[in-house]
């Protein structure tokens, strides 16, 4: 079959390619029905990655999350008509010590191969997540999302020490609310502290024990770990921020990606014993955690709800641009795409 | 309940490059015909994907199909007729002797040399019918079109922002689609080549569907060409 491809040519320029697919024993195909806009894609649409990086990566279909509909199942394991979401992570290899989404051989969607906007998406069974019914169709879309939420979570419980009084996050945006609200669900004896700069979007952190604007803090606030969730230019003063404040041998989830090489007060690191680690992306077995943390409480997806701020019917190229446009100028929330092209 | 109906054309008997009809030839790994049955065949709303074939390539076709997508009973390889209208007859044949022919069955008819059709041109098309009755497939025209009654002068210059070119699919109520077409004298079907036209012609609305400049029609070498520069070598898996 000839399956259309959107891809992003260069920044804000969109063309349709065709691509042969093979639709073989092994494989499921499923059609896109919502897609949602994440920060990475914004940034390729912009323009807004090194010359070097979008030579390298372009052309290419973007945005890595999705929620689409099964059409054609070889396999067998799914039914005609399934929900279900893509992983974008592909492995090519198997690592009993490394997690997929951090082996350098893997794949993702998005990013060095094609995105999901496509009219068709063929996948193994392994890489599609059952969407039950109670979670709506938008905010599936960005169940992606919510998994590296809970793969970041995921790692902080193995790692860190088990003094949990105090869980702090940095970023008053879509991941600092999502991973927030993981942490409220995981964690329900613990409390959660918000740390952001807009006093608007720290109000709509109802569900925390407290919010903060990182420029007014009080003298004596401390946290036992921390997961920083605002990335670009802001990562530098917020770890500083975390460092200076966290309770010693508390741990630190890095979760905001920087263009930038960041500056850290080591000296504190060092003196309080504190333990950073990064996270990114997810695996597959992260997805299921985040479908089954969405299912086991209905009260996180009408939270989830809240931040689907805009849906944009797409029906072609022209509506594409749309819905990037829109994106771009909202500063809290997410975009969704429902797929009519 | 929807149907499929590939119109696949050709009359040569001989294999080889001149006889060959084109939904034969290769686009990337497989033959024209099989990428287009596929975009009707992973749509479920499809009870059945009729392929129509000259009488000549009915097994060929059946052969290249069950090749490439396996062994299904949703597709099925039916003779088609001397003109294209009398094709298409023959697959509202095929419904009625199968199925019963009435106003709740539709067929999307679509050229087996249209491999490029998008999932957003079928559902319209079914979107469409199913709410109109019937709808052909356009673009605008971006050419101006010039009517010729004579063919050596001009006799009229349509104005273009009204004019389109017709692609496929085009969609009909089946049962509505028959009765019309046998309601027409002999002459009339000699002159009427075209499905949509048959309806335009006993003053039946016709709905329009946006179609895409790259929904193109492999008929000539020229346009093989264009399709091979379009799809990309690079495979979608």
């Amino acid at each position: 079959m000839i399956n259309a491809v959107y891809e992003l040519q260069s920044p804000r320029m969109f063309d349709v390619t065709y691509k042969e697919l093979n639709i073989d024993d092994g494989s499921v195909l499923i059609r896109p029905v919502f897609l949602s806009i994440c920060k990475a894609d914004q940034r390729y649409y912009q323009g807004m990655r090194s010359a070097d990086v979008l030579r390298e990566k372009l052309p290419m279909a973007l945005i890595h999350e999705c929620v689409g509909k099964v059409i054609l199942d070889k396999t067998g394991t799914f039914k005609t008509g399934e929900i279900v979401v893509p992983v974008p992570t592909i492995p090519e290899e198997n690592d009993d010590v490394v997690s997929e989404n951090y082996l350098r051989s893997s794949k993702f969607c998005s990013s060095g191969h094609d995105g999901f906007l496509r009219d068709y998406i063929i996948m193994t069974p392994d890489r599609l997540i059952r969407i039950p019914d109670e979670i709506s169709l938008e905010v599936a879309s960005f169940t992606e999302l919510v998994s590296v939420s809970t793969h970041a979570v995921s790692r902080f419980e193995k790692s860190a020490h088990k003094r949990r009084d105090v869980i702090g996050v940095w970023g008053d945006g879509n991941v600092g609310f999502i991973t927030a609200l993981v942490l409220r669900y995981m964690y329900p004896d613990s409390k959660i502290y918000i740390f952001g700069t807009v006093e608007e979007k720290l109000s709509y952190f109802s569900f925390a024990d407290e919010t903060y604007n990182v420029d007014r803090l009080p003298d004596d606030i401390s946290v036992d770990h921390a997961f920083e969730c605002v990335g670009g230019y802001g990562s530098q003063p917020a770890i500083n921020q975390i460092i200076d404040i966290i309770n010693p041998e508390g741990s630190i989830a890095l979760m905001g990606v920087s263009e930038n090489n960041v500056a850290l007060n080591t000296r504190m690191i060092l003196e309080k014993g504190i333990r950073l680690f990064g996270s990114s992306r997810s695996s597959a077995d992260d997805f299921q955690k985040a479908v089954d943390l969405m299912s086991e409480h209905k009260e996180l997806v009408r939270y989830f709800e809240y931040l689907v701020d805009g849906i944009v019917t797409v029906n072609s190229i022209v509506d594409l641009h749309k819905a990037f446009d829109v994106d771009f100028k909202r500063n809290f929330g997410k975009t969704v795409l429902k797929w009519e092209i | 309940m929807i149907f499929a109906v590939i119109m696949a054309g050709g009359s040569g008997s001989r294999m080889g490059n001149s006889e060959t009809p084109k939904q034969f030839m290769m686009l990337g790994t497989k033959p024209i015909i099989v990428h287009t049955v596929e975009k009707f065949f992973v749509n479920s709303k499809f009870e059945k994907i009729i392929v129509m074939s000259p009488k000549t390539w009915v097994s060929h076709t059946k052969n290249m199909i069950e090749k490439n997508i396996g062994k299904t009973d949703r597709i099925v390889v039916v003779e088609g007729g001397s003109t294209r209208n009398e094709t298409l007859m023959n697959s509202l044949k095929y419904i009625e002797e199968n199925y019963g022919l009435d106003d709740e069955k539709y067929v999307i008819t679509h050229d087996a040399v249209r491999p490029f059709i998008t999932h957003r041109i079928i559902e319209e098309n079914i979107e469409a019918v199913q709410l109109y009755g019937a709808c052909d497939t356009v673009v605008p025209a971006t050419d101006t079109i010039v009517e010729s009654k004579d063919g050596a002068v001009i006799s009229n210059i349509p104005k273009r922002p009204e004019m389109y070119q017709g692609q496929t699919p085009q969609s009909f109520k089946a049962k509505k689609l028959k009765d019309i077409y046998e309601s027409l004298t002999e002459k009339e079907k000699d002159e009427l080549t075209d499905a949509c036209g048959i309806f335009v012609k006993k003053n039946e609305p016709v709905r329009l569907v946006r179609g895409e400049v790259f929904n193109i029609k492999i008929t000539y070498p020229y346009d093989l060409k264009v399709a091979k520069a379009l799809l990309e070598e690079e495979t979608d898996d």
